[in-house]
């Protein structure tokens, strides 16, 4: 079933790449290149995952995460983060801020793949099973 | 004048000062309060000034000019160097409450009562004439204002119609009522020092105010005054032309009156003894010298109108005084003659008084004490004794000044007398001084030192002033000794031409001081001196000295002798004091330990001085004295303690430092950390995104082999750019960790032209330029170019700054402009473009690594953001400066300045350059 992907990361090269991937999958894609358009794309109309680069300019993807689960309007929206720092710590408070996945750069596209099925897939389900999902399918160890 | 009302008011005056003391005695009112002033402490020190200084200094500058200036540079010098030395002379003499100069001597060299009893005598011989000075001063004013004006007569009239003796009466009842009311250890007269006071500013402003009538009511202001003197050839003289050898009387003159400052009794009385609180003497330090300079400033004028309006006979010593009469203005006069009684009263009371305690002190009691048949240790009761004694030294004082000055002082202007005085009392100034200096200074020595410059002082100035006014025969001055030649007293062993107090002080202090300096190198101290020295030197603790003398005691036996001399109301209050400060309970305390009877000989000293008290409580003390072996290892333990816990101190300040200095150097590595933990973030993110896309796309190509031709071709065009940007980014970071690792040049650096490297860098960048649709032009001024350097990294950094001008301006209508131009010292490069400019906040962090300015994100920039960092390192390494400006049509301007090389001549060679 398609879903409504927005990709949001300031590398052309990435963002090209997870395009493609997110069509193959029968998704419709928009992309934003940094955090002002992530957030309008966001305003204009409502993605169903949201694939957020964590290193943007103008917000970065912390920032945003923060803002739309602050926002009663946003529930829903299943956020996967991606990032080319690649800590432990990071993704500990990525987590913490309500993403629902996290990816360190550079990934394998089953990974991503897999992932963002995931997410869309505990759709119906409670948050923290949601989130225990999310956490199985990115191959994430539980603390 | 008539007479009575010449002594009414004189008598009127000093019926004054007595209320004024008296009232300050009793302790009420507002007069009370000025005794802990520090304002009165500085007035009291002007006692100085005597009738010397009132009459004595407008002869003096009426007769040679400027010479009477020297008796003021001494006291001045004197407190310039009051920070060292009057505050420990105070502060020595506080805490063993000294109360005299003699007292001072004797307790530093060992309490030796001899000593103090030799000074004691010296000074009453040396200050009779000076006492006597001052009644002459009364009795020549008086004299003069009661027969009107007229010139000097000798004080020739039947004693009981001397102005002279009365005042000396008056006087030394003065003197017995408030300077030797009542017996305290600390020997405090608030009274005669508020009196004293009060009497310097009174000559303070007598002075002025003749001073002033001289200059606006006798002439047109004192550029009238000035102008007629110099009419006047024999005026003239006495300012041009100086007499032989007057260089040498000025050092005399300074150093004799800075010697007096410390050396007269009667200035330790008031500057050491009556002073009560020692921050005053903080304001005394500059306010006395201004006190000196203000009184002054109107004896040159006065002498000069003098010389001009009087009679040549007129006594010079009596112009303050005939001025006025002359000038038909009695009442002015009497001013002049009000100002000249106090200078003269408030000197003479105080010496008194200052004689009278060391008299009493240091000759008188230790000798009764002395003499068993007079059984004053059982008397029960000695204040009162002590009392009388002091009260009948200060009449025989005054008697022996009056005397002198009936039959001896005639013929001498004040100034000599006053001077043989100082010379007199200069002789304690060695041993004063070395002895809070000098820790080698030995009894022996003092007491040597101190002997031959009081002998040497009799033979050259006190005799031949005997034999000058006639008691004996002129022969003696004119011939010497015995007829022989060289023992001349006014030319001691050919020196000849000096005036004869420059002659004598020379003389005296080369005896006193080398004898006092040889003695007391080559004999040796004994262990009280040794202690005693230690002790003023600051080396041990004044507290300490208890340790030097093991001696027990009862406690009622020390009680009921200092009893005796202090009163047992006042004995009593003090040991209840002392015993509460170390916490005892003095009803049941019946064992003194050593401490308590160094208390109770400090208590007695302050009544009858270090001497008399040392023996006196030794006679009731069980004294163990300590051998001189035992009394060095004290010495020795206490020098070591003290040099082992100034070695704690120099290493505990050195450690305090080494721990600023590694708190700085840790704050310092925790930036340094934090930068390297932000370089290695950043490094791995910029690695990790090429990384990323470069992995996706080769995945996405293994998994569709069915993807469109087009697409392939695109996605591995992607590979391949992301590919030179990973290795890009590895080779720059290679490049930076090797700059960065040698932090300094090549070890071969040769001249480089820059002319060369602006070339050679445009034409590698020609292609660049053209892709970017950017237009380069090149501006070469200075041709060749030579700096130090490494030709190879210079080249890196104008390529690195043009590709980033190619990079920031637009396409098609972009302009770089490449320029190198001479600087004075400096070879200038610069890269202008007219790309969208760096803002000003910006300017310095360009050049950090990985900075790539944010708003050209979304326009990706090629690069990975250490270009800059790069070159910032190389143009540092080569000892440069890179900055960035702002251009004038908006874009950024980058400048390079490097030292340009000295010679060309070093252009082909290599030539080495320290590292760093």
């Amino acid at each position: 079933m398609a879903a409504s992907v927005l990709i949001a990361d300031d590398d052309a090269s990435i963002s090209r790449a997870l395009r493609f991937l997110m069509q193959r999958e029968g998704h419709n894609v928009r992309t934003a290149a940094d955090g002002e358009q992530a957030l309008a794309a966001i305003e204009g109309e409502r993605p169903d995952v949201i694939l957020l680069d964590l290193m943007m300019p103008k917000g970065n993807g912390y920032e945003i995460c923060r803002k739309l689960r602050a926002d009663r309007r946003y529930d829903g929206i299943r956020i996967v983060m991606l990032t080319a720092k690649g800590g432990e710590a990071d993704q500990r408070v990525g987590m913490d801020l309500g993403a629902d996945a996290y990816i360190s750069k550079p990934f394998a596209i089953a990974e991503v793949v897999a992932c963002v099925r995931a997410v869309l897939a505990c759709g119906q389900e409670r948050p923290a099973t949601r989130q225990h999902a999310a956490r199985a399918a990115a191959g994430i160890a539980n603390p | 004048m008539s007479q009575s009302i010449l002594v009414a008011v004189a008598v009127a005056y000093l019926l004054l000062l007595f209320a004024v003391a008296w009232l300050v005695e009793r302790g009420s009112g507002r007069v009370s309060r000025l005794t802990g002033s520090s304002i009165v402490y500085t007035l009291s020190l002007a006692v100085y000034c005597s009738s010397w200084t009132f009459n004595g200094g407008v002869g003096k500058a009426s007769q040679t000019g400027l010479d009477f200036l020297p008796i003021y540079l001494g006291p001045t010098l004197a407190f310039c160097l009051g920070p060292i030395m009057i505050r420990r002379m105070l502060r020595i003499s506080h805490a063993n409450r000294i109360t005299s100069i003699a007292d001072l001597i004797g307790a530093r060299f060992g309490k030796s009562g001899g000593l103090a009893a030799l000074v004691t005598i010296i000074t009453v011989i040396g200050l009779v004439p000076y006492i006597a000075l001052q009644l002459k001063s009364i009795s020549v004013g008086f004299s003069a204002l009661s027969a009107g004006f007229g010139p000097a007569q000798p004080a020739s009239e039947p004693m009981l119609t001397d102005g002279a003796l009365w005042a000396a009466v008056v006087l030394t009842i003065f003197a017995m009522l408030f300077g030797s009311r009542s017996i305290s250890p600390d020997e405090h007269h608030p009274g005669m020092v508020v009196a004293v006071a009060l009497e310097s500013l009174l000559k303070l402003v007598c002075l002025t105010a003749i001073g002033l009538f001289v200059g606006y009511g006798l002439f047109n202001g004192f550029g009238d005054l000035f102008s007629q003197a110099a009419t006047i050839p024999d005026i003239q003289a006495v300012f041009q032309e100086a007499p032989a050898n007057y260089g040498y009387n000025w050092i005399a003159m300074t150093f004799l009156a800075f010697a007096a400052i410390f050396c007269l009794p009667r200035q330790f009385q008031v500057m050491v003894v009556e002073n009560t609180d020692e921050r005053h003497l903080d304001r005394a330090l500059w306010l006395f010298p201004l006190y000196l300079l203000a009184i002054n400033l109107f004896v040159l004028p006065i002498a000069i109108a003098g010389r001009i309006m009087l009679p040549v006979d007129t006594d010079p010593d009596n112009l303050v005084l005939s001025l006025p009469l002359a000038a038909g203005h009695p009442e002015l006069a009497l001013i002049a003659f009000l100002g000249g009684l106090s200078a003269s009263a408030s000197m003479v009371v105080v010496e008194t008084t200052a004689l009278s305690l060391m008299v009493c002190n240091d000759v008188v009691m230790p000798a009764l004490l002395r003499i068993r048949s007079l059984g004053l240790e059982n008397k029960p009761d000695l204040t009162r004794l002590l009392l009388w004694v002091r009260r009948l030294v200060m009449v025989v004082v005054m008697a022996l000044g009056y005397f002198y000055m009936r039959h001896d002082s005639a013929p001498f202007a004040l100034v000599s007398i006053g001077l043989m005085s100082f010379v007199a009392v200069a002789q304690f100034a060695p041993a004063i001084l070395g002895g809070l200096f000098w820790r080698g200074a030995s009894k022996a020595g003092a007491f040597a030192g101190i002997t031959t410059g009081f002998l040497v002082w009799f033979y050259t100035l006190l005799i031949p002033s005997f034999s000058r006014s006639g008691a004996l025969g002129e022969e003696f001055i004119a011939h010497g000794l015995f007829g022989i030649e060289l023992l001349k007293p006014y030319a001691l062993f050919g020196l000849e031409g000096l005036d004869p107090v420059t002659h004598s002080t020379f003389w005296t202090m080369l005896a006193n001081i080398g004898a006092f300096f040889f003695v007391s190198l080559f004999v040796r101290q004994s262990p009280v001196e040794r202690a005693r020295a230690a002790m003023f030197l600051g080396v041990a603790d004044p507290d300490e000295e208890a340790r030097f003398w093991r001696r027990t005691a009862l406690v009622p036996d020390l009680m009921s002798l200092t009893a005796r001399f202090l009163g047992r109301e006042k004995a009593v209050a003090a040991y209840a004091s002392f015993a509460r400060t170390r916490g005892v309970d003095p009803a049941t305390a019946v064992q003194a330990d050593a401490e308590t009877v160094l208390f109770y000989e400090r208590l007695l000293a302050g009544v009858i001085g270090a001497a008399s008290a040392r023996v006196l409580v030794g006679s009731i003390v069980e004294e163990e004295s300590l051998g001189v072996d035992e009394m060095m290892r004290i010495l020795d333990e206490t020098s070591r303690v003290i040099e082992a816990n100034r070695q704690l101190e120099e290493k505990s300040q050195a450690l305090e430092a080494a721990t600023t200095e590694l708190k700085a150097a840790n704050a310092r590595l925790q930036v340094l950390d934090r930068l390297k933990d932000d370089f290695v973030v950043t490094v791995n993110h910029e690695l990790r995104t090429p990384l990323a896309s470069i992995r996706a796309f080769s995945e996405i190509l293994r998994d569709n082999p069915d993807l469109p031709t087009d697409e392939r071709l695109d996605f591995l065009r992607i590979v391949v750019t992301e590919s030179e940007r990973l290795t890009r980014l590895i080779n720059q970071l290679l490049d930076l960790s090797k700059i960065e690792a040698t932090g300094s040049m090549p070890a071969d650096k040769a001249s480089v032209d820059l002319a060369a490297v602006v070339r050679e860098s445009a034409a590698s960048m020609q292609q660049v330029f053209a892709q970017s649709r950017v237009r380069l032009a090149i501006k070469i001024d200075a041709d060749p170019a030579f700096v130090v350097g490494d030709h190879d990294r210079l080249v890196q950094v104008v390529i690195n700054l043009l590709g980033n001008a190619a990079k920031f301006s637009p396409p098609g209508r972009g302009k770089a402009l490449l320029a190198l131009r001479r600087a004075g010292e400096h070879l200038e490069l610069s890269v202008t473009d007219n790309g969208p400019g760096i803002r000003t906040e910006d300017r310095e962090v360009v050049f950090e690594r990985f900075r790539q300015l944010g708003d050209t994100m979304s326009d990706k920039p090629q690069g990975a953001g250490l270009g800059l960092a790069i070159s910032q390192r190389i143009v540092a390494q080569h000892g440069g400066r890179i900055w960035v400006e702002g251009g004038r049509d908006g874009g950024a301007v980058f400048k390079v300045r490097l030292k340009a090389a000295h010679t060309k001549a070093t252009a082909a060679g290599r030539v080495r350059v320290p590292a760093g």
